[in-house]
């Protein structure tokens, strides 16, 4: 069966996506990650014009995003308070991403700013997963119980501006998270993800958060920096495309909930050894395209076109 | 097919018996009618089929020319800067059709010299398009080779002639395939009556490809109230995010 995109403008089968959507949305389940940097590039692979696939999957994950942050207020797990104030550097970061991300479509260059934010992002996101994951498994299997102190103090910590974060048993300059926020917010919008595969190690290592919380606050943070980057591309590319944004995100509320049934039961360091290399995967396809000599050096766009 | 052929069939003796009357009364030598006139994309399409029919006077080949609305189309050419292949070089060109079929009942080479085809724009390799900047011409020729290979690429110029059927030696019919992803918009289908290497007579018809219904309504909503349309994705996602949630929590 198959229906027409109205934005997009081509003809999907329906099945196709709500398969993808259930798929990633059953490893973001698992993972408790965003699955947007998996799926902008699926969207992109299947033809969808790369600008409709960043806006369109950016409305999604805001779906996803508040049926995961549901699930984790009920366990207490999200530090409002943290969350606020990275939305606050989220919002400015958005805004700064979209505006990028307009110009560069003007030159031409939008496409090659994806794929390149894709496979630095993808690169070494992968590799830091990979490797801790394999250090985690080697330590386990070894048995010598390493003593990690819960943070470290560095330069971070002797800036102004200092807030108390409860939940989060912090208490550190707001100034750290606001630019933590606004980094995400810029790459949400120039790669169409929720940044939380960014925003979860940056809240871990930088900020010094415990790990209970990462999640649910980051999916917390997620859902209004998304929803503010849906906003921007809807008024200044008209890229937002609800028919593919519903089917998607139908798929993917089924699977996130099957998923993170799913994770209570599969072992953690192999997960996150398996998302490591998942993320690599998609790094070394983007990447090799990059590289390797396209069929045609030409390409056309029209004015009222995408791309 | 089958019904279709039947279809054909019918229309053309209906065809025949008008143009007998149209040719007794006012000579006219080249009669055309469309399947349909007007296209709709509604939320199911994956491309139609417009049968076209007609009837000529006397001897002669047909040749048809299917042209979409026009617009500027900017061609962009990769080279390698540093290990990747990135954007350039550019050339933008005004008036290109986004569509452009065409078929004929012999190849074209056989049917008008070269100097005509030009003229009326007969043929991809014909299509008169304007260069927005002045390059030199080998150049230019490059970008406009490119940009008809990319339109053939997305099946919206025909990589090869099509074929027009006669069906004796008056009646004629041909295919027009559009494809999904077909631009909307005003169409214009040529119709050239050649003999002994010149245009004895042409008929223009219209065709019209419209979104329609929601397709439609979701298109000119995100353009001309872009600001609404984005609240409306926002609040759609809220909704559906909580209601999966809600659900999920009593499964």
């Amino acid at each position: 069966m198959s229906v027409y995109l109205p934005i997009a403008e081509m003809s999907v089968d329906v099945f196709l996506i709500l398969a993808m959507g259930g798929g990633i949305g059953f490893l973001s389940g698992v993972f408790g990650v965003g699955g947007g940097f998996l799926m902008t590039p699926l969207l992109i692979f299947i033809g969808v014009p790369p600008v409709v696939a960043v806006a369109t999957e950016a409305n999604q994950i805001v779906a996803s995003s508040v049926s995961g942050v549901l699930a984790h207020m009920r366990r207490a797990n999200v530090d409002f308070k943290m969350g606020i104030v990275l939305t606050v550097g989220g919002f400015a970061g958005s805004g700064v991403g979209v505006t990028i991300f307009t110009l560069l479509r003007s030159l031409g260059q939008v496409d090659l700013l994806i794929s390149i934010s894709y496979v630095v992002f993808l690169g070494v996101i992968g590799v830091v997963m990979l490797a801790e994951s394999a250090r985690t498994m080697l330590r386990s299997r070894s048995g010598s119980g390493h003593y990690r102190k819960l943070h470290q103090h560095t330069w971070i910590h002797g800036l102004p501006f200092k807030m108390r974060f409860r939940r989060s048993r912090l208490y550190i300059s707001a100034l750290v998270p606001i630019a933590v926020g606004f980094c995400v917010g810029v790459l949400a919008a120039i790669m169409g993800v929720g940044g939380g595969f960014i925003m979860v190690p940056a809240m871990i290592y930088l900020l010094g958060m415990p790990t209970a919380v990462v999640v649910g606050t980051s999916l917390f943070q997620i859902i209004f920096v998304t929803a503010s980057v849906t906003f921007l591309q809807a008024v200044n590319n008209q890229s937002v495309d609800i028919v593919l944004a519903l089917l998607l995100l139908f798929g993917a509320v089924i699977g996130a909930q099957i998923g993170s049934k799913a994770s209570g039961v599969l072992r953690g360091e192999q997960l996150r050894g398996l998302l490591a290399l998942m993320v690599l995967a998609v790094c070394a396809k983007i990447g090799f395209d990059l590289v390797v000599e396209p069929n045609d050096l030409f390409s056309i766009t029209g004015l009222a076109d995408h791309g | 097919m089958t019904g279709l052929q039947k279809i054909s069939l019918t229309l053309a003796a209906v065809l025949a018996v008008t143009f007998g009357v149209a040719a007794a009364q006012d000579d006219e030598a080249l009669v055309v009618d469309l399947s349909e006139s007007q296209i709709a994309i509604t939320t199911g399409f994956t491309g139609a089929d417009v049968l076209l029919f007609g009837a000529t006077d006397g001897d002669g080949d047909v040749i048809v020319v299917v042209r979409g609305p026009t617009d500027v189309i900017t061609v962009r050419r990769k080279e390698r800067v540093a290990g990747i292949w990135i954007n350039t070089e550019s050339l933008s060109f005004s008036g290109v059709p986004g569509y452009y079929r065409i078929a004929a009942s012999q190849p074209l080479e056989t049917l008008l010299p070269e100097e005509i085809r030009q003229t009326f724009q007969i043929g991809a390799a014909n299509i008169a398009v304007a260069p927005l900047e002045t390059r030199p011409r080998d150049v230019e020729l490059d970008f406009f080779n490119a940009l008809v290979r990319n339109k053939q690429r997305a099946d919206l110029y025909d990589a090869e002639l099509g074929s027009v059927r006669f069906l004796g030696n008056r009646l004629f019919r041909t295919r027009i395939s559009l494809p999904a992803n077909v631009p909307t918009g005003r169409y214009t289908v040529e119709v050239f009556l050649v003999a002994n290497g010149t245009i004895e007579t042409r008929t223009t018809t219209p065709l019209e490809v419209v979104k329609s219904g929601f397709e439609e309504q979701v298109y000119s909503f995100a353009h001309e109230r872009s600001a609404i349309y984005g609240l409306i994705a926002i609040i759609l996602a809220l909704m559906a995010g909580w209601f999966a949630g809600y659900v999920f929590r009593k499964i």
